[in-house]
């Protein structure tokens, strides 16, 4: 293709975000003002009156997820976006989400915690949260793009498996990525997957709301079309209906949890480099991944037998996987801007220790930070 | 005889509500409601929070939604605006409505989008075993408020008008034949619409203060009530302790959507409305 | 069992009546009565189809209906 006719443009991550989104099929966005990731709403106030869709500001993050929900149920794609005090606020919601098995994309723009912390400062200490953020046993799709085009690509993915898979999605994003402008080759929109809710072909009547399926994902009807279901977020059977038999109870939290566990091969990805003769790699996702990119390029250069893998989903956890690649490592560093919540887990999964580089101070972590570990 | 097993899902009966609740007085009501606006009921989404008002979805042969403590109103606002010609009513109670969602109660009036809102108001937290709401009267005891509640009430219906709301009413379960009339009317605004309504929670409140049985609470209502008209010609003085029932309230303003379809069709290519 | 009036046919669901006697103390006729917790019909010959009875009951547990002639 003539350089010409590509659609190239400078944008920063939270623009890509929006913008990928709206390709996404996303015609309801619900949010609440929050630094950094108030952008996102800024242009989606402006765009989506344009093809018809919907934006409001809403009083809190906890209506806004909750409108967030509301909407998908009548059957448009759905998402809200926020930072941690927000994100903190949204749980509860995000769990009936979980629950209810309502498709949704929540993009949290990480910045330094706990409480108000570091408003326009980048961090990655919500990993944990982005997992473990709602009560009880819970499945969990989260993804962590660390360029503006992997946000761009990971937008569209997450609304994809969130549509597939009946889930709220999470992006962690981080003050950096959502900040930074670059470079982004736009792809042509009809070039691109997109992938909707499967539409039940069942009449009323006929139609049973949470009934198992192969895919373990039940099939979808909006309301208004004269189903007539219930939905709730308590403990319901494959009716709808709430119950507290132990036996539909476990086989429901257990379709939920399966139905991503058992699909992780579809869901995880990997981005690697010079992984295949490496004795030493880094690990590491988010904005971080640039600065360990860095680094491995740069010692590659200089003949160091160097690896560098980007998990860009978080959960479900990639660890077989990362543990596979890493079998034969002399060392493994895990640069993230929090005190070892990923390279805890990758410990875990390698059952080995890892090098972990850590900052809390607000500023990301330089080549010069790994290098020092190196 | 009315109808009512062609509304409801009859294989959850009997319901969850305690002897004497009255529940399902307005459950019935908002049933002869929805028969008599005619409205399709195929366009109708009923939206709920948590408690013991809030169960009632699951009886009634609708898209129904129950979702989490305080939100109901939330989530309606998601539905409404992703299909603005559905009929979204929003089933609370007094702690879901103006204590945990006491937030979106008050900016959902004041955007005036259209919904219609019913609030059961037993004055306590039935669910959970008894505790006082923001509608609990002073004095008045909960199992958290062994000495009697040190708080004021909310006049929900005050409230309600002056955050926004373009129809407010309230009756209470002894006005049976009004509460249909209230709702069908509140139903038939184009706007926030709120109907307060004064529910007998014997197995709790009556208990805990000593008020009797159910059937007092309803002869209460009946003694405590003051027609808005009749009100209207009284000091405040003399309202004291009554509750006032009718319309409250009632004024015409832009409803959102209207107000967001007008961006919708107004902009122009280069983003500037028309 | 539904019970016939003169004119009117009350029908008492027991199980659905969870008897909060509303139906009893509604009723302007002393039509009806509590046995063993739930509403009973005594006095059907009393009814004169106000259906107060129905309008109060919170349990779906009490019709009244007009005898087809």
């Amino acid at each position: 293709m003539n350089r010409n006719q590509l659609n190239i443009r400078l944008m920063s991550g939270n623009e890509a975000c929006a913008e990928a989104a709206l390709i996404a099929g996303m015609r309801f966005f619900a949010g609440y003002p929050i630094t950094p990731s108030t952008e996102i709403a800024e242009i989606l106030s402006r765009r989506l009156p344009k093809v018809k869709g919907v934006f409001i500001q809403m009083e809190d993050e906890i209506a806004s997820m909750a409108s967030v929900i509301g909407a998908s149920l009548a059957g448009v794609k759905s998402m809200t976006a926020t930072s941690g005090p927000g994100f903190s606020l949204m749980q509860e919601n995000i769990g009936f989400a979980i629950m209810a098995e309502i498709p949704c994309v929540v993009v949290n723009v990480q910045r330094g915690g706990p409480s108000t912390g570091l408003p326009t400062n980048p961090a990655q200490g919500d990993v944990m949260q982005a997992r473990w953020g709602t009560h009880g046993d819970h499945p969990a799709i989260v993804v962590a793009p660390g360029t503006v085009n992997q946000v761009f690509e990971w937008t569209i993915k997450a609304f994809n498996l969130s549509e597939y898979y009946r889930i709220p999605v999470i992006m962690l994003l981080d003050e950096i990525v959502s900040h930074i402008n670059e470079k982004v080759i736009l792809p042509d929109p009809s070039s691109l997957a997109i992938i909707n809710r499967k539409h039940t072909t069942k009449m009323p009547g006929e139609y049973i709301p949470y009934q198992n399926n192969a895919n373990m994902v039940p099939e979808f009807i909006e309301f208004g079309l004269g189903y007539h279901y219930h939905v709730t977020g308590l403990s319901h059977d494959e009716s709808g209906f709430p119950t507290n038999t132990p036996g539909i109870v476990n086989k429901l939290i257990r379709r939920l949890n399966d139905k991503i566990e058992k699909h992780r091969h579809q869901i995880i990805k990997l981005k690697t480099e010079f992984v295949d003769d490496a004795d030493t790699f880094i690990i590491a996702y988010g904005s971080t991944a640039r600065s360990a990119h860095f680094v491995a390029r740069m010692n590659r250069a200089k003949g160091i037998k160097i690896g560098f893998i980007q998990p860009l989903v978080l959960w479900p956890f990639p660890g077989k996987e990362i543990a596979d690649i890493v079998k034969n490592a002399k060392s493994i560093i895990v640069p993230e801007m929090n005190l070892g919540q990923l390279s805890h887990e990758i410990e875990c999964a390698c059952a080995r220790p890892v090098i972990s580089v850590n900052r809390v101070d607000g500023n990301m972590i330089t080549p010069e930070d790994i290098l020092e570990r190196l | 005889m009315f109808p009512y097993s062609k509304y409801l899902r009859t294989n959850r009966l009997p319901h969850i509500w305690c002897t004497g609740c009255g529940c399902g007085i307005i459950l019935k009501a908002m049933l002869r409601a929805v028969d008599r606006s005619g409205i399709d009921r195929n366009t109708l989404i009923f939206v709920s929070g948590i408690g013991c008002s809030s169960r009632t979805p699951g009886y009634i042969d609708f898209d129904t939604l129950h979702t989490t403590h305080g939100r109901a109103l939330a989530f309606a606002t998601g539905i409404k605006l992703a299909k603005p010609e559905m009929k979204v009513i929003v089933l609370t109670g007094d702690g879901d409505a103006c204590a945990i969602g006491g937030n979106h109660f008050i900016h959902a009036a004041r955007r005036n989008l259209d919904l219609t809102v019913i609030l059961y108001n037993n004055r306590i937290y039935g669910m959970t075993g008894g505790q006082p709401s923001p509608t609990t009267p002073y004095g008045e005891k909960g199992t958290t408020a062994p000495y009697g509640s040190i708080e004021p009430s909310f006049d929900v219906c005050r409230l309600a008008a002056a955050a926004g709301a373009v129809f407010v009413a309230r009756s209470t379960c002894y006005h049976a034949t009004q509460l249909d009339k209230l709702i069908l009317k509140a139903m038939n605004i184009k706007g926030f619409s709120l109907v307060e309504i004064l529910s007998p929670c014997p197995t709790y409140y009556a208990h805990l203060n000593r008020l009797g049985t159910s059937l007092d609470l309803l002869m209460g209502y009946k003694r405590n009530s003051i027609p808005v008209e009749k009100a209207r010609r009284l000091d405040p003085s003399e309202l004291k302790d009554k509750i006032v029932t009718g319309v409250i309230y009632k004024t015409e303003r832009p409803e959102y959507f209207e107000e967001y379809h007008k961006l919708q069709q107004g902009i122009t290519e280069n983003g500037r409305l028309r | 069992m539904p019970v016939t009036a003169k004119k009117y046919t009350i029908k008492i669901n027991r199980e659905l009546c969870k008897g909060c006697q509303f139906c009893m103390a509604f009723c302007p006729e002393n039509v009806l009565a509590m046995k063993k917790a739930k509403a009973v019909v005594i006095n059907p010959e009393k009814c004169t189809g106000c259906q107060l009875c129905e309008l109060y009951c919170p349990d779906f547990a009490i019709e009244v209906e007009k005898k087809n002639e």
